[in-house]
């Protein structure tokens, strides 16, 4: 295999919209015909959160805009922060087992590198995937959400809702790259342990970092969740901050560059051997 | 297998014996699989530093049996009763279903002096005896951070056991009907509910006095959350003798179907 791909490696023969849109519809197909499967969980599980926090643990919170970022209600404040924790969830999880799948159970990713197209192109077809997996499933969370009175405007659920995707991107991003260099499947317990979880509690989507204290509101500050949480938040309230939400944004936009290069370089390399 | 069943067989092994190795065999495997067993205790941890302490800040104190609770002192018992809840639904779906349908494990162990009952026994005991580290190291965290409030808690030990042993049997006997690993999407369909609704992070009177709230008291999780919050608060009632009751009656049936089942599995 490492005479055949290094030969044929025909990278840039193709334009990278091209290269993407060909490889695009294979996940789209997988996905046409295996969705039935997780698609009760990936909407029952932040809709049963929604409940159990937002609505019956939030009619015992006293809703003080001044100590819940400006939300009047429990349920306003941690809607966006858990659509957003979704987004990184599911990008995650789209990214671990199945990036490991097409490398090294299915080995799809070898037969996609036999045809003209170059490693970028299986990256960017698979993000893209990602991407619409997480952006659809927002959506519909949004929507659904809307009827409870937790928006303050019609714009901001819209731009949150940009936010998130972007959330959705910079971790698929991201979790490719690990995805890609990673041996065995049991470095993926670690990462729902040890990353998705703490974020997901930690970075302001069920209480406001201020309660963690000066010293880890800072840390959490610094995950990029809280960004896409900061952002989601702010749009949805209708408290933008631009010159933070710039900040956000700049952070989210950054971490999706990066992930892409660092994705690109790892499968690139792996798919040598 | 029926072959093997004739004259020069050895004597079978006492139930302890047997279960005893199938524990060891568990133990002998996780050894190298030490750095998910580690991280398996902070879930509940985690939850509790977040909810307990983030959200709590949230929130002044809530009513359990006519007293008055702190926060975090009214998630940790829940904590402690779903990790042992959620550790034991792991073990005996996934790993269970692993071993029986890929790995042939259980064919592998039967063709030796061990019987379909003993592998429910070992296997369930396995699972209790790595949850109750869990539950133990979890109670010594609550210990530290001044969230237990009665010598009762030192029952809630026995007790997140017996939630283990209720739920392992249990989930370990509908596993043997499951055919693909699709059907463990139904698993964590029953089982976020279960978490969130069992009066885990709010109490069950947030659910009214109607038919809603019957319905979660008669939940199995609900009574081990309430039975561990009895004792960690040390808020003992006639309501525990219940919970406990219900709990190893649940078990025992569990424990019965799986036997009949992997009889009819695996030596028919």
């Amino acid at each position: 295999m490492a005479t055949s791909t290094s030969a044929a490696r025909p990278t840039g023969t193709l334009s990278a919209w091209e290269g993407m849109a060909r490889q695009y519809d294979y996940w789209l197909t997988v996905y046409k015909r295996t969705w039935r499967g997780g698609v009760a969980n990936s909407f029952a599980t932040p809709l049963f959160y929604v409940l159990a926090m937002g609505v019956l643990l939030g009619g015992f919170i006293d809703a003080d805009p001044a100590r819940l970022e400006g939300a009047t209600s429990y349920l306003a404040f941690i809607v966006p922060g858990l659509v957003a924790a979704h987004a990184m969830t599911l990008a995650v999880s789209e990214s671990t087992y199945p990036v490991m799948g097409a490398i090294k159970w299915h080995k799809t990713f070898y037969a996609q590198l036999a045809t003209p197209l170059a490693v970028r192109d299986l990256v960017n077809a698979f993000l893209a995937f990602v991407v619409f997996r997480v952006a659809s499933a927002c959506a519909v969370f949004m929507l659904v959400l809307a009827p409870f009175g937790v928006f303050e405007s019609w714009w901001g659920p819209v731009l949150a809702w940009v936010a998130q995707v972007l959330v959705g991107t910079a971790f698929a991003a991201i979790t490719f790259g690990y995805s890609a260099r990673l041996k065995s499947e049991e470095g993926f317990g670690l990462v729902f342990r040890l990353g998705v979880l703490p974020l997901t509690l930690f970075s302001g989507a069920f209480f406001p970092i201020s309660n963690l204290g000066p010293v880890l509101e800072w840390v959490a500050r610094l995950t990029p969740l809280w960004h896409g949480v900061s952002l989601s938040r702010m749009f949805c309230l209708d408290t933008v901050d631009w010159p933070l939400a710039l900040v956000n944004l700049a952070v989210l936009v950054g971490l999706t560059a990066v992930g892409w290069v660092w994705s690109v370089r790892g499968l690139d390399k792996r798919l040598e051997v | 297998m029926a072959v093997l069943s004739g004259v020069a067989v050895p004597a079978p092994l006492s139930s302890t014996g047997a279960a005893r190795l199938l524990v060891l065999r568990n133990f002998i495997v996780y050894r190298s699989a030490w750095k998910l067993f580690l991280t398996g205790f902070l879930e509940p941890v985690l939850y509790l530093f977040s909810i307990g302490i983030g959200v709590g800040q949230l929130i002044d104190t809530f009513e359990f049996h006519g007293e008055q609770v702190p926060y975090a002192a009214f998630v940790a018992p829940a904590m402690l009763a779903t990790s042992a809840f959620n550790g034991a639904l792991l073990d005996s779906t996934f790993n269970v279903f692993f071993k029986l349908k890929y790995e042939k494990l259980y064919d592998q162990m039967l063709a030796t002096p061990l019987s379909t009952g003993d592998i429910a026994r070992g296997e369930i005991i396995w699972g209790l005896l790595r949850g109750s580290v869990y539950s133990a190291a979890f109670l010594v965290v609550m210990l530290a951070m001044g969230l237990v409030e009665s010598w009762w808690a030192v029952l809630a030990l026995p007790a997140t056991v017996l939630i283990a042993f209720a739920f392992s049997a249990v989930c370990m006997a509908l596993t043997t009907w499951m055919t693909s690993w699709q059907d463990f999407d139904k698993i964590t369909l029953a089982q976020m509910p279960l978490f969130l609704f069992s009066a885990t992070f709010f109490p069950v009177e947030a659910f009214g006095d109607g038919l809603l709230r019957w319905v979660v008291e008669a939940t199995p999780l609900y009574r081990g959350v309430v039975l561990c919050r009895e004792l960690t608060t040390g808020v003992v009632t006639w309501e525990s003798a219940v919970s406990v009751v219900y709990l190893v009656v649940m078990g025992l049936v569990g424990l019965a179907v799986v036997r009949r089942r992997l009889d009819a599995l695996l030596l028919t």
